[in-house]
């Protein structure tokens, strides 16, 4: 009866799975061709092919296209899978990758680095490479120092809930200092961190990718052996320390991974709203499951076609100006929620 | 060889609030055993305190002659399965998911089932009568088959021991016998089973002995059917003698 039962379902998680995986090619391809600079399929065909003849075209791919595709599918699938950890650890259906206040430490790092490097003469001059790195650092450093303070404060803390207020009121008094700086701040620098607020997917080289893919790659190999810790909190507390789950360092596992997952992507791409509080939602309804060794693999993918799909539409194909991505999340992804939880089998929606 | 031994044990929470001490129990293989005593006296924190899921004032808790304090988690969730009064927090799970999640202690890195697990998923599932359920989604559950379904995960654990923190409540009457004899089964079969209950008339009926608390008090054990016939039960609970027969 329960082989049956088991051999079913796994053929149809089979077809789930392949149909994702399509989307996300789907998703790669399209993204690669289509931006600003009209470059006709034929040539993306020939560049992957290499008989290609057009070095301007052959640039833009390989320096910005392939970049920006990749980040997105990074930034996409670190964001949902780390949403979709902190709501099962916390119980809570709004809580997402930032609601330990990595975002908000982030963005103090950020905040600091402008408007102080600005006071000290520093920060306007120096352009392009330096300027970029300087902004990943400040936004790690304010990350790090955020899971540093919530970490020693899980050592301490039995319940879920009372760790959840902790971060919440850390966030906001982070993100107090933040007002206070762009209180006494010019207009041009506010701009500033105001544009970074709204996350970038396209400004990231080779040399920002070879470091933010290997931490992502690893972050997310690691969530798949978090699982089955998190399955067994499906039921609580209590009933996963009476499974045999060291619940502290199931915690503190569970927080490292989503913060080296959420830190970094906000570190080279801003805090990309959304996502992460949206897409486990959308995977439970799509799938109708809360099982963890299936939503794992599923968010992810889902996560990163997602953001990509939601990139090609800030480029307005066709046009010459982008939109940021934040708006285009929210924008399009809200409806497409709201959908999915009015259409009638989701009506009784359980998280 | 007792499954579960209990010396000289106090609970409560630091730093002063001492709920009952010099608690001295045992266990034997195939008892079915009913915890009574009124709300707040101190069941369900012996229950937790003896599945480690609470500190202990002072004492000692052994399974199988070995002291909770040298296991693991892991190997206490080996020797002792529970099931807690309420519903688990996610209601998104199907049945067969979630008796699985009693494979938890057993299985490897990713949760997967061996032959083993499935076999012992299967057998747990048939016992507690809830084959026909297996495809449903918990919410969609009744709370007699919720139960029934809790239960049969804590046997997927294999487990010698298995706690029950008020099984009965919100159950109606047949449910509620119905899960008292499926306990009385599982006991039959060679586990020990603890209960807390406050279905005393009934649960006189299937359990080989009661342990009652009381505030303040030294506890009180003996053969339900005897307690109540003597009367000593319902004094030690404050009770009119008439009312349980």
């Amino acid at each position: 009866m329960i082989e049956s039962q088991m051999d079913e379902s796994r053929k149809k998680w089979r077809v789930v799975f392949l149909l994702l995986l399509f989307l996300l090619a789907l998703g790669f391809i399209l993204s690669i061709s289509i931006g600003s600079v009209n470059i006709p399929f034929t040539h993306v065909w020939n560049y992957f092919w290499g008989s290609s003849e057009n070095q301007i075209w052959d640039n833009i791919i390989q320096n910005f296209r392939i970049p920006k595709a990749i980040t997105s599918i990074l930034a996409g699938s670190a964001l949902a899978i780390s949403g979709l950890q902190m709501q099962t650890l916390f119980r809570n259906p709004l809580a997402g990758p930032f609601i330990l206040g990595i975002s908000s430490g982030a963005g103090l790092g950020v905040a600091l680095v402008i408007f102080l490097g600005v006071w000290m003469g520093g920060f306007i001059e120096m352009t392009g490479v330096g300027r970029s790195w300087l902004l990943v650092g400040a936004s790690g450093f304010g990350s790090f120092i955020v899971l540093s303070v919530v970490l020693i404060a899980s050592f301490r803390i039995r319940s879920g809930i009372s760790l959840l207020i902790i971060g919440l009121m850390f966030g906001s008094a982070v993100s107090a200092l933040v007002s206070i700086l762009q209180y006494f701040s010019q207009a041009e620098n506010i701009q500033a961190y105001v544009i970074w607020t709204f996350g970038s997917l396209g400004s990231l080289s080779w040399g920002e990718l070879y470091v933010m893919l290997p931490v992502i790659l690893t972050s997310l190999l690691m969530s798949f052996l978090l699982s089955k810790p998190l399955n067994a909190l499906l039921l609580g507390e209590n009933y996963a320390e009476s499974l045999g789950l060291n619940l502290r360092q199931a915690r503190m596992l569970i927080i490292i991974n989503t913060s080296l997952l959420a830190g970094t992507v906000t570190a080279f791409c801003g805090p990309i709203a959304f996502i992460g509080l949206a897409v486990p939602h959308i995977a439970r309804m799509l799938f109708n499951t809360g099982n963890h060794l299936l939503l794992t693999p599923l968010v992810i993918l889902l996560g990163g076609i997602l953001l990509l799909f939601f990139d090609i539409i800030a480029q307005l194909p066709g046009m010459d100006e982008t939109l940021p991505i934040n708006a285009i999340t929210s924008l399009f992804g809200a409806p497409f929620v709201i959908w999915l939880i009015l259409r009638k089998s989701n009506l009784n929606y359980r998280f | 060889m007792a499954l579960l031994d209990i010396l000289d044990l106090s609970i409560g929470y630091p730093p002063n609030k001492k709920l009952m001490e010099n608690i001295n129990m045992s266990q034997e293989k195939g008892q079915l055993i009913g915890l009574v005593g009124q709300n707040g006296v101190g069941k369900s924190t012996l229950i937790r305190t003896i599945c480690g899921l609470q500190p202990k004032l002072s004492g000692t808790v052994n399974l199988s002659e070995a002291n909770i304090e040298n296991l693991s988690a892991k190997e206490i969730a080996k020797k002792i399965s529970v099931v807690l009064t309420g519903k688990p927090e996610s209601l998104n799970l199907s049945v067969l998911e979630l008796v699985a999640l009693g494979r938890h202690p057993y299985s490897g890195w990713l949760g997967n089932l061996n032959k083993i697990d499935r076999e012992k998923i299967e057998e747990s599932i048939t016992l507690m009568e809830i084959n026909y359920l297996t495809k449903k989604r918990l919410f969609e559950l009744s709370d007699g088959q919720m139960q029934k379904v809790m239960i049969a995960r804590a046997l997927a654990q294999e487990t010698e021991l298995i706690i029950l923190d008020e099984p009965t409540s919100h159950l109606d009457l047949k449910n509620k016998i119905d899960v008292l004899q499926l306990l009385k089964k599982i006991a039959k079969s060679g586990k020990g089973v603890l209960i807390s209950t406050h279905e005393i008339q009934l649960s006189a009926q299937v359990c080989d002995q009661f342990w009652c608390m009381d505030f303040g008090q030294k506890m009180l054990v003996g053969e339900p059917k005897k307690l109540i016939a003597s009367g000593e039960l319902q004094d030690y609970l404050h009770i009119p003698k008439e009312v349980l027969i």
